[in-house]
């Protein structure tokens, strides 16, 4: 399973980085969303896969599933929600005020940086 | 923190005073404020030589960065002390005249004595340091004070041409100085000049000793304007002439014979540094003479002069040096060089200080220093005119002057170093002799062509701007101290010698004296006839031809090419530096994010790649790895084609979905893996976010993919495959190498016992870690802020 995931963590990784580096601000805010879909995994899979209950005390499992993994993913997944909504609005801002949403044009003219 | 420490730094601390003393005493020109403290340091150095003549030195360290061997340590000896007495000496006549050179109500003073101050204690610095990173900081400061006080008039743009030039080839040499410090310590483990010089036969013996003695004589050459270096101080001129006659000619320009000196007792051993040391002086005084002669501007003849004197210093230590190889003294058949060196040092800061004071009073007032407007002034300024006289006959090495005897000093070193048997001084050596005495014909030539443009000929006073008349007493006095020392060194040279110039000669020849010893130096005007002495004759008869025969050959200048002249190759040199510097960071820089992006995800594969390599990671190890049901591959599957199938979808719409499903196969993940916690909230936010961008999406354009081409594409497939790559890697490698025990163990146990929690994962979120959630709160509130200020700034212009 740990094999299996390391690849689709790759997968997910590597679209990711395709979509960050195009043109349109949407696809790239995209790319930023499945970067951290990816990164959440990787963290996952780097700790062990299906060991033991969920971590909760009251399953009175032998062994549990490793905790600090998903507090460090919680953590994650709430920040990358914070930093999407934010990419979200500042694209449609720059969309608005700028009449683009192409990286290239969106290029500091001389005398403006 | 010795009375010695407190004197190097003084002039630092006084600086720190100048802009409230300057503020607030506004009617009383600042520079009387700075005049006692040199004055006072110089009567204070002045009783180190008693202790000095005994062949004893003072030593004072402050631990400073013990542990790198760093310390300030200051030490007064022969050498040293020569040149603090220059250093204080000549500074407190600077003052005193700058006081009336400086007008107080058109310049800003307190800039110009702060930078001054500044200058007096890195020079001190210096001089006195006997840590060789101590002196090296010191040294950088001194460039950096002249490169402030060159371009002190900063609205002309000759000033700052020229602050730069000086700044820049002073200080690649100051570099260049600092790695021959690093070089020395690699050899000898200390930064102790001290215990360098008692190392000396390790250093020439180690293989990295060429490379060493290049660079501190790149360092030297640099900063006494030798040849070709040399170009920085012509420019340096722009300074008000305080200055020039202060640093330029007197003292800082003077840091690279004393570094010579210093290090004479570490390198001196090996023939390239004799062959360096006298070449490079020699070319330089030979140079420096010869464009002397064509400058029309009284401060460029000084200039060039201070070079091709600077040279001659230089050539004489180099000979001198080669005593060494003798092992003892032999009657000072060699020491003679050193000895005029050390002489002539002085005798140049006395004359040269004294014609540059004389400049400045010209300038002062005639309003200029051009020789082709100047003429028959000396109707007008008698006492100027004898200063003047007194300072270019010394430098043309007439008697009864002091530079007649160390010119004749001089020649004796010369020929004695066309006798030397080693380094096959035998074959070329002869050539010393010819080219220093052909550099004094022009020596005194243009010593002449300054006195007697200036102050005979025809008065034409269509062409001043002023009405020249003799300068207040106070700018007189200076010069004219210099230039009684200049006669009184003339006529009773043993004043200095035995008090002077014998300690600092134990200071760069101390391998060749006993402990108890002192050099014997004595000084004559008459040795009988000598070569020396017709030289000097010869010098002066032809000199005299030249001078009348002026106009009809001055056209061998005309003759050289002005496009091999060596300003024009640093000019052009500086021009295309900028211009490829330019280029190479427009290169990268292109102002596109994704050019920086792909920089950083191409670092990130190289850098991670190579140190998984490099630290054998890939021994990868699946003999514990979960076992796969057949749901679970379906699942990652839908994600793995969800994921790719974004990268061609075309429309809007499209791709938010396949992120969402994408998201919500997370979700089911999580719960596969023993994550409710995770499940849960994954799917509460992919929920709003899937909203979010449905949200968004209906505000932004349509997906446009026509601009992409091939190539663009290629290269970002290129680079998202690698990252692809190497995060499978690592995923792969850390399931295999656990090198650590985890640490989650300790939250299983501690979950209840210490927190009272049952769910691990919570407990951790706000117990263990509670502060991360805090600012992980934080942080969503800056972007809740960040998004509200955003639509709130459309809605303020909208209203506008």
């Amino acid at each position: 399973m740990e094999i299996l995931m390391a690849f689709l963590v790759g997968i997910l990784f590597m679209t990711a980085t395709y979509l960050m580096l195009s043109k349109s601000l949407l696809r790239i805010i995209i790319g930023t969303g499945l970067l951290s879909h990816g990164a959440h995994l990787l963290l996952l899979t780097m700790g062990g896969l299906k060991r033991g209950a969920a971590p909760l005390l009251g399953e009175n499992a032998p062994a549990y599933a490793d905790p600090l993994p998903q507090a460090l993913i919680l953590t994650a997944i709430v920040i990358s929600f914070g930093v999407t909504a934010f990419f979200l609005v500042l694209a449609y801002r720059a969309y608005q005020e700028l009449g683009t949403d192409n990286m290239d044009r969106l290029r500091g003219k001389e005398g403006h940086e | 923190m010795s009375l010695l420490h407190l004197a190097v730094i003084s002039p630092l601390l006084l600086a720190l005073l100048i802009p409230f003393l300057h503020k607030h005493f506004r009617k009383i020109h600042t520079g009387w404020f700075l005049l006692p403290l040199p004055a006072v340091l110089f009567g204070y150095f002045l009783q180190f030589i008693s202790v000095t003549r005994q062949g004893d030195t003072v030593m004072e360290t402050i631990p400073w960065i013990s542990s790198l061997g760093i310390d300030f340590t200051v030490k007064v000896d022969g050498l040293g002390l020569l040149f603090a007495l220059l250093i204080t000496g000549i500074g407190a006549l600077v003052v005193l005249y700058s006081i009336y050179y400086l007008s107080p109500e058109k310049e800003k003073l307190n800039t110009f004595y702060i930078y001054l101050l500044l200058f007096m204690g890195a020079m001190l610095g210096v001089v006195l340091s006997d840590n060789l990173i101590v002196l090296y900081a010191f040294w950088e400061l001194t460039s950096f004070s002249s490169f402030l006080l060159i371009g002190y008039w900063n609205h002309r743009e000759r000033s700052r041409y020229g602050a730069q030039k000086s700044m820049l080839i002073t200080v690649f040499g100051g570099l260049s100085m600092f790695g021959g410090i690093l070089l020395l310590n690699s050899i000898t483990g200390t930064f102790s000049i001290t215990e360098t010089i008692a190392m000396s036969n390790e250093v020439v013996n180690h293989p990295l000793f060429t490379a060493t003695l290049i660079l501190f004589l790149l360092g030297a050459f640099t900063k006494s304007a030798q040849f070709p270096f040399h170009i920085w101080l012509p420019d340096a001129m722009e300074a008000p002439t305080p200055v020039s006659a202060y640093l330029h000619s007197a003292t800082m320009v003077k840091a690279g014979i004393y570094m010579v000196a210093r290090m004479t007792p570490v390198f001196a051993h090996s023939g390239t540094w004799v062959w360096l040391v006298a070449g490079i002086g020699i070319i330089t005084l030979f140079w420096g003479s010869f464009s002397a002669v064509k400058q029309v501007d009284l401060k460029a003849i000084l200039a060039f002069s201070t070079v091709s004197q600077l040279g001659m210093i230089m050539s004489l230590l180099g000979a001198g040096a080669a005593a060494l190889h003798y092992g003892t003294i032999q009657d000072g058949y060699y020491i003679v060089a050193v000895t005029a060196a050390v002489f002539h040092l002085i005798n140049h800061a006395t004359f040269k200080g004294s014609l540059f004071m004389v400049t400045g009073i010209i300038d002062h007032e005639t309003g200029t220093r051009d020789i082709r407007k100047l003429g028959g002034l000396m109707n007008f300024m008698p006492i100027t005119f004898t200063l003047a006289i007194i300072g270019t006959f010394s430098m043309a090495g007439i008697p009864p002057f002091n530079g007649f005897l160390s010119k004749e000093m001089f020649f004796t070193g010369m020929l004695r170093i066309a006798e030397m048997d080693i380094f096959s001084f035998d074959t070329w050596g002869i050539l010393f002799p010819i080219i220093a005495w052909t550099a004094s014909v022009f020596t005194f030539l243009y010593s002449m062509i300054y006195v007697f443009k200036t102050f005979t000929g025809k008065y034409q006073p269509e062409k001043l701007d002023k009405k020249p008349h003799e300068a207040p007493v106070g700018m007189l006095i200076p010069p004219v101290i210099l230039a009684s020392l200049a006669v009184i060194i003339g006529i009773y040279p043993d004043v200095i010698s035995g008090r002077l110039i014998s300690p600092a000669l134990r200071s760069i020849l101390p391998a060749l004296l006993d402990d108890s010893k002192a050099y014997e130096v004595h000084i004559y005007h008459w040795h009988g006839f000598t070569p020396e002495l017709f030289m000097t004759i010869g010098v002066i008869a032809v000199g005299i031809l030249l001078y009348k025969t002026l106009t009809k050959w001055t056209g061998v200048y005309r003759a050289f090419p002005e496009k091999l002249a060596l300003n024009r190759f640093y000019d052009s040199g500086l021009e295309k530096l900028e211009l490829g510097s330019l280029n190479i960071t427009r290169g990268y820089m292109t102002g596109f994010i994704r050019t920086y992006l792909v920089y950083i995800f191409t670092f990130f594969v190289l850098a991670l790649g190579v140190t998984l390599f490099y630290r054998n990671a890939f021994a990868l190890d699946f003999s514990d790895v979960a076992p796969i049901r057949f749901f679970e591959v379906v699942l990652v599957a839908i994600m793995a084609i969800s994921a790719i199938t974004i990268l061609f979808a075309k429309s809007r719409l499209t791709s938010i979905i396949l992120l969402g499903s994408v998201g919500y196969t997370v979700a089911l993940f999580f719960v596969i893996f023993r994550a409710p916690d995770l499940a849960l909230t994954q799917l509460v936010i992919e929920t709003v976010s899937v909203a979010l961008f449905l949200l968004a999406f209906y505000h932004l354009p349509q997906i446009n993919r026509k601009e992409e081409h091939m190539r663009f594409k290629l290269g970002n497939l290129l680079v998202s495959i690698g990252v692809g790559v190497i995060v499978t890697m690592i995923a792969l490698s850390a399931h295999s190498n656990k090198s650590f025990k985890s640490i989650s163990e300790y939250y299983v146990e501690n979950t209840y016992k210490k927190a009272g929690g049952e769910n691990m994962v919570n407990v951790i979120l706000v117990d263990f870690r509670g502060f991360d959630t805090m600012f992980e709160i934080a942080v969503l509130g800056i972007a809740a802020l960040g998004i509200f200020a955003m639509i709130r700034l459309r809605l303020t212009r909208g209203k506008e």
